[in-house]
């Protein structure tokens, strides 16, 4: 499902956010990402829906090399791929329905497609009947399920998260987690970027960690 | 549909990228694809809507814009319409003029009427008429106190003349159909007054230049106006413009609500620009066409008609969305989620 060849990223200052990393992820695998802040762990995300180009090495996400393609492909790609935030990344002008319906009008379905796959995804985090209520009315956990649903609403073969669990107490970054694991349970490849060691030694999945740009384990 | 075109390079993601493919499977692509053309002119139209409505919620804000390019259109429509009644004033007024054309003294008065009557069946001439050397000289003696002078000359040093009364003819057509009759044997002589026609339509000229100069800088200053405000709007949503790149927006999905923005404003500019000219018309006309009765009794001043107030329109569409697109090719590309 993913896999980086010898991938570097230097940023523009000279500093190196991933220095050779190999990885492979296999479809329908869940892993955790971790390692201290600066480690890297968000510009590996980032490299995967292209928000960044890697300086050297090749980056694949469903057998494609993401090097050979240009800058109009990105939307593909990022369609592929449901990320969920730890800022949430929401619309606070529109509603719960229409930030969740977001990635579906811009994929071209038709309406009551629409309705019926946000009702579906909203269900899913438990967010029913909260449609049309406004982001700000809902509380941090609420948020970030409206994120989650947002990445899971078109189905997505593959679903990153950076740090979802980041504002949340350990009884919600739990529930949050058990989401993801539903996904996965399904056949979603899911990837979460996280410094809660805990949770992830709890959770049993492959753990990958970064430290200073390298891969240690 | 979107992104139709650049997704069969990517082979592995059809499965996911077809929405409805996965439940109908491969032999209805068609469908498919009548699918998303449904959806792609349903997001037009409910962008085009939903863009049109957010300009009537502020509607203040919006209405100052649409003031702004109003003005900037109206004033070259003003002015193109006065130089139209002018030119219509002009053509109608005294644009027949009249010619004499003074006939040799060798021409018979039998020749001379002959002559008249063939010039008749030319389509730009009106009317003609043949006024033999002695009519002439009576009526010079009748009508001027030379009339002994020329009684004591030997013979009528007067030459019979054809008075040709014009249709209505440009200034250009004139000289040209000059050129013609002074080749005719017949003719020796041809007095005709175009001058102040000529001053009229060679000021006409200078005035089309002016407003079409006008025209343009006032145009520029619509898409620069337009422009500007759309830069606005796309720094406000800022944000929403970050968070549709990282769910998969295409640039277009992304441009087009400004696109519709600066067409709304294109439009609505066009329309509060008409109401403009025809409040300043209605304004002028009565003491225009009281001064112009006193030349002329059949002249009304034209407003804007059907046709002015559609090219009026597609004017402020194109222009606010050419202001909208240059904004949006200058600033979206700088938006990118970070």
């Amino acid at each position: 499902m993913i896999k980086f060849d010898q991938v570097s990223k230097r940023y523009a200052g000279g500093q190196e956010a991933l220095s050779r990393v190999n990885l492979e992820l296999d479809e329908a695998e869940m892993v955790f990402l971790t390692g201290h802040s600066g480690a890297g762990k968000s510009t590996l995300m980032k490299l995967i829906i292209m928000m960044e180009r890697p300086s050297q090495g090749q980056v694949f996400v469903q057998g494609v090399n993401l090097n050979r393609l240009g800058r109009r492909h990105i939307p593909e790609i990022r369609r592929g791929v449901g990320v969920v935030f730890q800022n949430h990344q929401l619309l606070f002008d529109r509603t719960v329905y229409d930030n969740v319906a977001l990635p579906l009008t811009i994929s071209g379905y038709q309406r009551r497609e629409v309705g019926r796959r946000v009702r579906a995804a909203l269900s899913k985090v438990g967010l029913s009947g909260k449609e049309n209520q406004f982001p700000v009315t809902l509380s941090g956990g609420e948020q970030q399920r409206v994120g989650i649903a947002r990445a899971v609403v078109n189905k997505p073969p593959l679903l990153l998260a950076d740090e979802p669990t980041g504002n949340l107490d350990p009884a919600l970054s739990r529930e949050i987690m058990d989401l993801f694991h539903q996904f996965n349970q399904v056949g979603v490849t899911v990837m979460i970027a996280t410094h809660d060691l805990e949770l992830v030694r709890e959770m049993g999945y492959r753990q990958i960690t970064l430290s200073k740009g390298r891969l240690i384990s | 549909m979107v992104t139709g075109g650049s997704r069969r390079r990517v082979p592995s993601r059809t499965a996911v990228q077809k929405p409805v493919a996965r439940e109908h499977g491969a032999s209805t692509h068609s469908l498919v694809t009548t699918d998303k053309i449904k959806a792609y002119l349903l997001n037009h139209q409910q962008v085009g809507i939903q863009t049109l409505r957010n300009l009537f919620t502020a509607w203040l804000t919006s209405t100052m814009t649409w003031m702004v390019i109003g003005i900037a259109f109206a004033l070259p429509t003003i002015l193109y319409l006065l130089l139209a009644n002018l030119g219509n004033f002009g053509g109608t007024w005294d644009g027949k003029p009249r010619l004499s054309l003074y006939l040799g003294s060798e021409i018979t008065e039998s020749e001379g009427r002959k002559f008249a009557a063939q010039l008749t069946l030319n389509n730009w001439i009106m009317n003609t008429r043949y006024i033999s050397a002695e009519s002439a000289l009576a009526e010079f003696e009748e009508n001027s106190s030379l009339g002994d002078v020329l009684a004591s000359l030997p013979g009528n040093p007067l030459p019979a003349v054809v008075e040709i009364e014009s249709g209505s003819i440009s200034p250009a057509e004139i000289k040209l159909r000059l050129t013609q009759l002074e080749t005719r044997q017949e003719v020796e002589k041809i007095s005709v007054d175009i001058e102040w026609i000529e001053r009229l339509f060679a000021l006409l000229a200078l005035g089309e230049r002016f407003v079409t100069a006008i025209g343009v800088f006032l145009g520029l200053g619509v898409v620069l106006a337009v422009g500007n405000t759309i830069r606005l709007a796309i720094e406000n949503r800022r944000a929403e413009i970050e968070i549709i790149k990282l769910v998969g927006g295409t640039d277009r999905f992304v441009r087009r609500p400004f696109l519709y923005l600066g067409f709304w404003y294109g439009i609505g500019g066009a329309l509060s620009a008409w109401l403009m000219v025809q409040a300043s018309l209605s304004f002028l006309t009565v003491p225009i066409e009281r001064l112009i009765h006193s030349y002329q009794n059949d002249f009304i001043l034209k407003g804007l008609g059907v046709p002015e107030t559609g090219v009026l329109l597609l004017i402020g569409a194109f222009l606010g969305i050419f202001g909208a697109a240059v904004a949006v090719g200058r600033h979206l590309h700088e938006i990118e989620p970070s």
